[in-house]
């Protein structure tokens, strides 16, 4: 009988334990700010390879940019590590003097020189992002002669035709991160500018510095007490990873995290009548749209994509399992930014849409494989099509992969439509239309596989003509009214329907204020959270 | 001897060979993987060329064995680590994980197989035959998302999803990688305990499978001695029922039972993908699937490398025990 | 004939035929497994599946396929049985209309399964020397795999489908088969039959095939019908993982993993499909059980 009470002491005592243990925690501590958030996509942290939405988010708090948009408004361009700046040589040159006082994580001073290093930097290690600023001309080669130090001063010059609001916009991307050029350097590893060393440590002058990052587990950030607007209002901010959006949920309702960024739509209807619990909306730039492949011998006929822009039910998507976090727009640059369109012009008409077929020579429909990513709600949006393009005779078969193997067939334009996502890379409409509607070649061998007119096969140079006319025109007013005239074009002619535009549903513990999240997946701030 | 070795050489020959191969034709692209989806095709080529997947694939295949041999596995794409970085750290979390529910399944399931086989053919017996099926027949991604539900969810009686709550990370060293000893180790009480309560619902629901199985197979072993003569000779010279069972009997299973025990742990060790998926527990499963659908190859060879070994390591042990306690199976 | 003398004929001490001594051996072990309540219910389980799947257009109002977005995650109701789902669609039919895709992965894996192990551990087995040396290595290679995991890498490889998940279950799943197989072989390769058969002059082919086949088949179906259980969850969990059918399918595993966001507050959602596949499995794990028991007297009651 002893040995029986041992073994159950054994079990118990800290079973008993665990149980009266768990109920005690209320929560992470006051100073510090725990998010629930799906960062799988977070690969790298350096600024001149950041590409993700996890990874833009978290840099944008680490780093302070040449140019930038500030939490206390965010639909302004202003100065960041630049005080102020000045266009010179008819638009071709632009010389920024940099913010006197400024200095890094490591106590190090802002300089021109790390200004002109971090920028060099991007345009040598030649990463994904690095297209931002090779697009006006540099290169591995000249970029040293086209950014220069001239005292307390940057002159960057631009080599090809481009609008300077253009360029001091993308010069608020993450490329434009400022890195502090002596801690990069000393970690430099056989002339690799500090890349394997920066990809998971941070040298910057933001209002945080990262202290960790475990891949698929958490990233955490400590403030920088002498940040240039102030020390943030939290000491800690930890980003921990949760795949599951039923879990985040959980976690929300015991008051494990502060805030949770992944519930679904139909979570956060379950979750409004908690009173500890807020919900806020913010439109994202990111675009849900639907694209057929223009070599596709059905589908590269207009009338074809124009029947199927009528045989999507819009507002029944964005009024169930999407409702709250999309909303129906159909241009190509999203709502709420400078030259936005914000007209609709399609809805569900299964009869207009029989008769477009018709003339296309289609009057019974025709058999097509639609792919997309296999997470929601992806899946679901591709169903509702698959449902009402029925309706009209056309036969959809569902295919849903993950991103990584789905991009590769985009990309060699394997695909016969496509149910994906855009995000814009920086807050100019260039940064979506080029893309969408610019295809300088469309030969197989020309290889554009960026672009996603060329993996659309899709080109049209009365098009190409007008994006790069948009592109240089140096009226504000004029160039808009442009790029209202393109969406409009791409609206009628192209091988889109884009059909939503994200709206990011944060939840938030009723305690926690300032938390800022703007248009874009970048314009996320955690400095002024006080909770 | 020889014979085991030139087994074990092989089969690790075949396992990281049929990985490689299928990391080479999946349909997901490793260098996308680096470059992002947006990238140019100048920058694809020159990442392309860098990896070297331009080489035959037997050239890749012999490389990657040759940079394995000299203990190098590799830089993940994911967590921009060294693969054997990475798997010490996810590893120790599986270990943790596998080893409490193989206890759990040991303490609880042999007495139960006992019980059930000493009372065969009564109630007792076949609640413990359906209880055993029943733990086969769960998806065990269903229990741990609606275990968590009402344990965590509603009860409060549990920690949640992870192994430990963030603001608790980093206060205690890691030396062994386990947190329950690590933070023992340090005196760091309310980590333990934080440990204790995440550990608790995804071990006893794994831990409810290798119960299923153990008391299953203790049941069929123990009917197979109880029928043989000694066990009747021991009766008749008077021997007390306890003795029968425990002395006589039950020491006569402990062999094949070892043998099913490490199949439990092994099976254990890779099985517990989706048990980690829902508690979003950062073990070796996790790695190797999230790694796969990420397209990177290094970590999955690793990870597999790894579990494949601990796979072969336990069977053989336990080959080698049964042999050792088993004069019979020798030769 | 009539029922009684039909009886007798199957009861008969002394069998006139080999038909009629197979017959017999059926039938007693149908008598010994109706008696064991365990076995009968995992029988009623099954056929109940392959009822629900042959009688899915009969038995449901809809395809179960399409979206009804204003009918949206309604409650179970008289309408609904077991309410609708995130798109509104029955989750009644679609269970009903499941069964179909659950059988067809079950078939279609014991289909490549069984011959496969078959032929590798009989061949194995009865040739001996460098052939059985070679086949063994590979499937020691194959058992030494993590399983879930080569599964997963397989379907990465092949691409998301039902097919791929199927096959790549299947080629994880043959080497037990192929080592009860060969070990069966060893009991029974030097008995006297096959000697007699070998004096004979038959074919190995033959041989393997009229002799050694037939006995193995017994524990191999056993095995079978026991891995059944393990062969749905695998699948499901390939689905749940997102690498099996394809929407709008419905396959249960795929169902419980585009269910998981609603457990909290429409809880059918993921849970019906979740019992769905424990009835099932549990089916199959009870009639594995029993048939065990009948026709695998060696290793009864285990």
């Amino acid at each position: 009988m002893t040995f029986f009470r041992k073994i159950g002491a054994w079990v118990a005592v800290p079973l008993t334990a665990a149980l009266l243990s768990a109920p005690v925690q209320a929560g992470p501590p006051k100073d510090t700010f725990v998010m629930a958030k799906d960062i799988s996509d977070l690969i790298t942290l350096d600024p001149a390879e950041v590409f993700e939405l996890s990874g833009g988010e978290i840099i944008a708090n680490i780093y302070d940019r040449v140019m930038m948009y500030e939490p206390e408004d965010l639909s302004t361009l202003v100065g960041g590590v630049a005080e102020s700046w000045e266009i010179v040589d008819d638009g071709k040159g632009i010389i920024f003097s940099i913010r006197p006082g400024m200095s890094f994580h490591s106590g190090n001073p802002v300089t021109a020189e790390d200004v002109a290093f971090s920028l060099q930097r991007v345009v040598k290690l030649g990463k994904t992002p690095s297209f931002i600023v090779t697009q006006f001309g540099w290169t591995p080669e000249n970029v040293d002669d086209l950014v220069v130090v001239d005292g307390d001063n940057v002159k960057i010059t631009i080599t090809e035709e481009f609008s300077p609001a253009l360029v001091l916009n993308a010069l608020s991307a993450g490329v434009a991160s400022v890195v502090d050029m002596k801690t990069v350097m000393e970690n430099e590893v056989d002339g690799d500018l500090g890349y394997a060393w920066l990809k998971s440590n941070s040298a910057g002058s933001g209002a945080f510095k990262l202290r960790t990052w475990k891949a698929n587990e958490l990233v955490m950030m400590e403030a920088n007490a002498d940040y240039r607007h102030g020390a943030p209002g939290v000491k800690r901010v930890i980003l921990r990873h949760v795949a599951e959006p039923s879990a985040q949920r959980l976690m929300m309702e015991k008051g494990d995290v502060d805030i949770a960024r992944n519930l679904t739509p139909d979570q956060i209807k379950g979750i409004e009548g908690n009173e500890d619990i807020v919900v806020r909306a913010d439109p994202k730039g990111t675009l849900v749209y639907l694209a057929a492949n223009q070599a596709h011998p059905i589908l590269g006929k207009p009338k074809v994509v124009e029947a199927i822009r009528h045989l999507v039910d819009y507002e029944g998507m964005a009024n169930s399992f999407l409702a709250g976090q999309y909303v129906v727009h159909q241009a190509a640059w999203p709502g709420g930014l400078w030259g936005a369109l914000d007209e609709k012009p399609f809805t569900l008409n299964v009869d207009k849409a029989k008769a477009l077929l018709a003339e296309a020579g289609h009057p019974d429909g025709f058999e097509m494989q639609i792919d997309t990513l296999n997470r929601a709600p992806f899946p679901e949006i591709a169903q509702a099509i698959q449902a009402t393009l029925s309706q009209a005779g056309i036969k959809a078969e569902i295919v849903t992969s993950e991103g990584k193997t789905l991009w590769p067939m985009y990309r060699a334009r394997k695909h016969e439509m496509m149910v994906a996502i855009w995000s814009p890379d920086y807050t100019d409409p260039h940064s979506n239309i080029d893309s969408f509607a610019n295809n300088p070649d469309n030969s197989a061998e020309a290889k554009l596989t960026g672009v996603l007119a060329w993996r659309n096969s899709w080109q049209d140079e009365a098009m190409n003509a007008k994006v790069a006319a948009a592109r240089n025109e140096l009226d504000v007013a004029k160039r808009e009214a442009m790029y209202f005239d393109i969406q409009r074009d791409l609206q009628k002619n192209s091988p889109y329907a884009v059909l939503f535009q994200q709206a990011e549903q944060t939840v938030m513990q009723k305690t926690v204020e300032g938390f800022v999240s703007g248009s874009n997946f970048d314009l996320v701030f955690y400095r002024g959270v006080k909770k | 001897m020889g014979n085991t070795i030139l087994t074990v050489v092989l089969t690790f020959i075949g396992l990281t060979a049929v990985t490689f191969a299928i990391g080479r034709v999946m349909p997901a692209d490793p260098v996308l993987a680096i470059i992002g989806d947006r990238a140019s095709n100048e920058v694809y080529e020159r990442v392309y060329l860098e990896m070297g997947l331009d080489r035959p694939i037997y050239e890749q295949y012999f490389r990657y064995l040759g940079e394995l041999l000299s203990g190098d596995l590799g830089m993940s794409i994911m967590t921009a680590r060294p693969v054997l970085t990475d798997i010490a750290i996810f590893f120790p979390a599986t270990l943790e994980l596998a080893t409490i529910a193989t206890l759990i399944g040991v303490f609880l399931g042999i007495p139960m197989g006992v019980l059930a086989a000493v009372n065969q053919g009564r109630w007792i017996d076949h609640v413990v035959r359906v209880f055993g099926l029943i733990g086969y027949s769960v998806p065990v991604f269903w229990l741990g998302m609606v275990g968590l539900l009402i344990f965590y969810g509603n009860l409060g009686w549990v920690g949640g999803p992870g192994r430990i709550e963030p603001y608790f990370d980093g206060i205690v060293d890691t030396v062994t990688g386990i947190i329950l000893i690590d933070s023992a180790m340090a005196q760091e009480w309310d980590v333990f305990w934080d440990a204790v309560s995440h550990i608790i619902l995804p071990s006893a629901i794994l831990g409810s499978f290798a119960l299923a199985y153990i008391a299953r197979m203790t049941r069929s072993f123990m009917l197979d001695q109880l029928s043989q003569e000694y066990v009747l000779t021991a009766r008749v010279k008077g021997a007390s029922e306890l003795a029968v069972i425990w002395k006589h009997a039950f020491r006569n299973v402990l062999v094949q039972l070892i043998t099913i025990i490490g199949l439990t742990y092994a099976s254990l060790l890779e099985g517990s993908v989706l048990t980690e998926t829902v508690f979003s527990w950062p073990g070796i499963g996790q790695y190797i699937t999230t790694s796969l659908f990420n397209a990177d190859m290094n970590a999955v060879l690793g990870g597999t490398i790894v579990v494949g070994a601990c796979f072969i390591g336990i069977n053989m042990l336990s080959d080698m025990l049964y042999k050792l306690v088993d004069p019979r199976a020798r030769g | 004939m009539n029922d009684a003398t039909f009886r007798g004929w199957l009861l008969s001490a002394s069998p006139q035929s080999v038909t009629q001594a197979r017959c017999q051996r059926a039938y007693l072990g149908w008598l010994a497994f109706r008696t064991n309540p365990i076995a009968m219910t995992g029988l009623i389980i099954v056929l109940a599946l392959v009822s629900a799947a042959i009688l899915a257009p009969v038995i449901t109002g809809s395809d179960g396929l399409t979206p009804t977005l204003e009918n949206r995650l309604q409650p179970a109701s008289a309408e609904h049985w077991f309410g609708t789902d995130q798109l509104g669609r029955d989750i009644y039919d679609r269970i009903v209309w499941g069964s179909r895709i659950t059988l067809y992965i079950v078939a279609l894996v014991s289909i490549i399964v069984v011959p496969i192990g078959l032929l590798i551990g009989t061949v194995a087995g009865y040739m001996g020397g460098w052939v059985d040396n070679i086949l063994m290595r590979v499937t020691d290679i194959f058992l030494a795999f993590p399983r879930l995991i080569l599964a997963l890498a397989l379907v990465a490889a092949l691409g998301p489908g039902l097919e791929n998940a199927v096959l790549a279950i299947a080629l994880t799943t043959w080497s037990p088969y192929a080592r009860i197989a060969r070990a069966e072989v060893l009991t029974i390769r030097k008995s006297e039959f096959i000697m007699a058969a070998e004096a004979q002059g038959a074919s190995t082919f033959r041989i393997l095939r009229k002799h050694i086949v037939p006995l193995c088949l017994a524990s191999v179906i056993v095995r079978l019908t026991l891995d059944m259980a393990g062969i749905i969850l695998t699948a499901a969990g390939l689905g749940f993982l997102g690498l099996g059918a394809q929407p709008p399918t419905p396959e249960w595993g795929a169902m419980i993993a585009t269910g998981r966001p609603f457990l909290l507050d429409q809880w059918w959602v993921p849970t019906v499909p979740g019992i769905a596949i424990f009835v099932v499995s549990l089916g199959f794990c009870l009639l594995g059980d029993g048939l065990r028991d009948v026709l695998d007297p060696k290793s009864a009651g285990g």
